[in-house]
């Protein structure tokens, strides 16, 4: 079978995000992009599924700005074997929202028919957690999000999910919808000699247009602030000291 | 106008907290219907019709509702939507798991997590990990949103709500339960605890956890862990606190062996009184801390533990 995986490029999970003073939105130029950390985790999971045997291929898709490419060559570096470039932007500011990313993917899964797509639970950005239930209703698949655990049987996929109050396992009927959460795997790092390797593997680019997707903001942001700060309170010496000031702070 | 909001039923009985603060959220918007459905829904019926702010509660009871499995609930809520501008649910994970189906069979874009509600269209939410609050303005007919709990404070009692019955939906069959793990614990529920003690990375080891669990039943307090002592293995993955885990605004939150990654830090610095324990003065728990305390956690936290 097919698996599809998206991927979305984020700012690096070790950048801190910094608002811009104008209140326009936070600051994207110049600051390191990776792949968005539960899409690795979903790449690594589609990857595994091939070298088990239960997939033929994985194609990893990307929605964005063109400098996406990059988000698709460390996908096709990790093991995908070839990769959709979906340019729906020109602006590295401008956040292509879940519903046209799902529409997008879906005119992509309409020509690919994948029997699985595995995408990361949330983009670390805009953290929605959306496109993958989006994307699901709008296939009329069945959807598995929050994974930590997928078995293929036959023409149905077990899942176990990570819920409130402990996990959920349900059975999904193929073609699904499932959403890594962090636990599912530890994804691979690419080593030098595939790096080399993926670059030389099939990068088609297409644009938003060919797929006849409007992709204009249905939600406009209007401002991004600073979130209030807290103050530091007091240091206490001692553990005596420190339940005289709960005790007067009336907590416990 | 009018709200419609999906009250959080689990196992039959509903979850006042998270649900009453979703009322309390939205209840400037309109009128609030809550919806209850599950396999048994007519008790959570009950409850929802006594939170202050409530007009009117429809109930949906049927088995396919008793998974709480996304189709068939989204499937239940788009065929209810016409009488409403607001389809609104608490952002709990079978919310987060529901609300974006329901949104993309409205061809609307969900709104998820509000932690702030301007106007019937302008909202408040934190991107990039609460690092940054955005203001929104939605352009669709019909606004599907999220509410961050732990952003609002619980609605009262009042009421008794009128109850209504409504059919069922027709459920796509799409997926099938299998099974829950619940993890069985008599403390209180981690969202809605009002005091919370959490074990980080510095705890050290699956079995050291005990001695947060140990403060923690001393306090009546629930559990947390932050997301290092979750990949570390020290605690199960729904005691994380923070921006991937679950986000809390308790009375009291004592964070142990923590250091303050900002991704926890997204997760409980809208709590009521911080403590820290730590055994590095520098770590950046201690600057959002109200009571900072330096020392090894495995001479302080016992030591508190029998003094408290």
């Amino acid at each position: 079978m097919k698996v599809l995986v998206p991927v979305k490029r984020v700012i690096d999970y070790n950048v801190k995000a910094r608002v811009k003073a104008d209140g326009s939105g936070v600051d994207l130029a110049n600051v390191k992009m990776s792949m968005n950390p539960f899409d690795e985790i979903a790449v690594e999971e589609a990857i595994r599924l091939k070298e088990k045997g239960v997939a033929e291929e994985v194609v990893a898709v990307s929605i964005g700005v063109k400098q996406a490419a990059e988000t698709l060559r460390t996908a096709l570096a990790m093991g995908a074997d070839r990769a959709i470039l979906v340019v729906a932007a020109d602006d590295v500011h401008q956040d292509i929202e879940p519903l046209a990313v799902a529409k997008i993917l879906k005119a992509v899964i309409d020509e690919e028919q994948p029997k699985l797509v595995i995408a990361g639970k949330q983009a670390i950005d805009n953290d929605m957690n959306a496109t993958g239930q989006m994307l699901s209703a709008l296939l009329g698949w069945s959807q598995a999000t929050f994974a930590s655990k997928i078995e293929i049987e036959g023409e149905a996929a077990k899942v176990t999910r990570e819920v409130d109050g402990g996990l959920q396992t349900i059975e999904v009927r193929l073609p699904a919808i499932v959403t890594a959460d962090l636990r599912l795997n530890e994804p691979r790092y690419a080593s030098l000699p595939n790096i080399m390797k993926a670059k030389k593997k099939p990068l088609d680019e297409k644009t938003a247009a060919d797929y006849g997707v409007d992709v204009s903001p249905r939600l406009e942001i209007t401002g991004t602030r600073e979130p209030e700060g807290r103050k530091a309170g007091i240091k206490v010496g001692s553990v005596d000291e420190l339940v005289a000031k709960l005790k007067e702070a009336g907590v416990v | 106008m009018a709200v419609l909001l999906l009250g959080e039923v689990t196992g039959g009985e509903l979850s006042v907290d998270a649900t009453s603060k979703a009322v309390a959220a939205v209840k400037a918007l309109g009128e609030v219907t809550v919806l209850c459905a599950g396999a048994s829904a007519r008790d959570a019926a009950q409850e929802a019709a006594k939170i202050d702010g409530v007009s009117k509660v429809l109930v949906a009871e049927d088995a396919r509702y008793g998974h709480r499995l996304a189709e068939p609930t989204a499937a239940l809520l788009v065929s209810l939507a016409g009488d409403y501008e607001h389809i609104v649910a608490p952002a709990t994970t079978d919310a987060k798991n529901i609300m974006p189906r329901v949104a993309a069979l409205l061809d609307a874009m969900i709104i998820s997590d509000v932690s702030g509600i301007i106007d019937a269209e302008t909202f408040e939410r934190p991107v990039y990990a609460g690092n940054a609050i955005q203001t929104v303005k939605s352009k669709d007919a019909k606004k599907v949103l999220t509410v961050r709990t732990a952003s609002f404070d619980a609605a009262g009692e009042g009421g008794p709500a009128p109850i209504e019955e409504v059919a069922p939906a027709d459920d796509p069959a799409l997926s099938k339960w299998v099974a829950d793990e619940v993890a069985e614990s008599d403390r209180p529920e981690l969202t809605s605890a009002g005091r919370v003690v959490s074990g980080g990375r510095g705890v050290g080891s699956k079995e050291d956890f005990a001695i947060i669990e140990k403060l923690a039943d001393k306090l009546g307090a629930a559990v947390g862990a932050s997301r290092a002592a979750v990949d570390s293995g020290y605690a199960p993955n729904d005691w994380q606190v923070g921006q991937t885990g679950k986000v809390v605004a308790p009375e009291l939150y004592v964070a142990v062996g923590i250091s303050g990654a900002i991704q926890h830090l997204a997760g409980m610095k809208d709590s009521k009184v911080i403590v820290a324990i730590n055994k590095d003065e520098e770590a950046p728990i201690f600057q959002i801390a109200d009571y900072g305390l330096v020392g090894d956690l495995f001479s302080v936290v016992p030591e508190l533990t029998e003094k408290l």
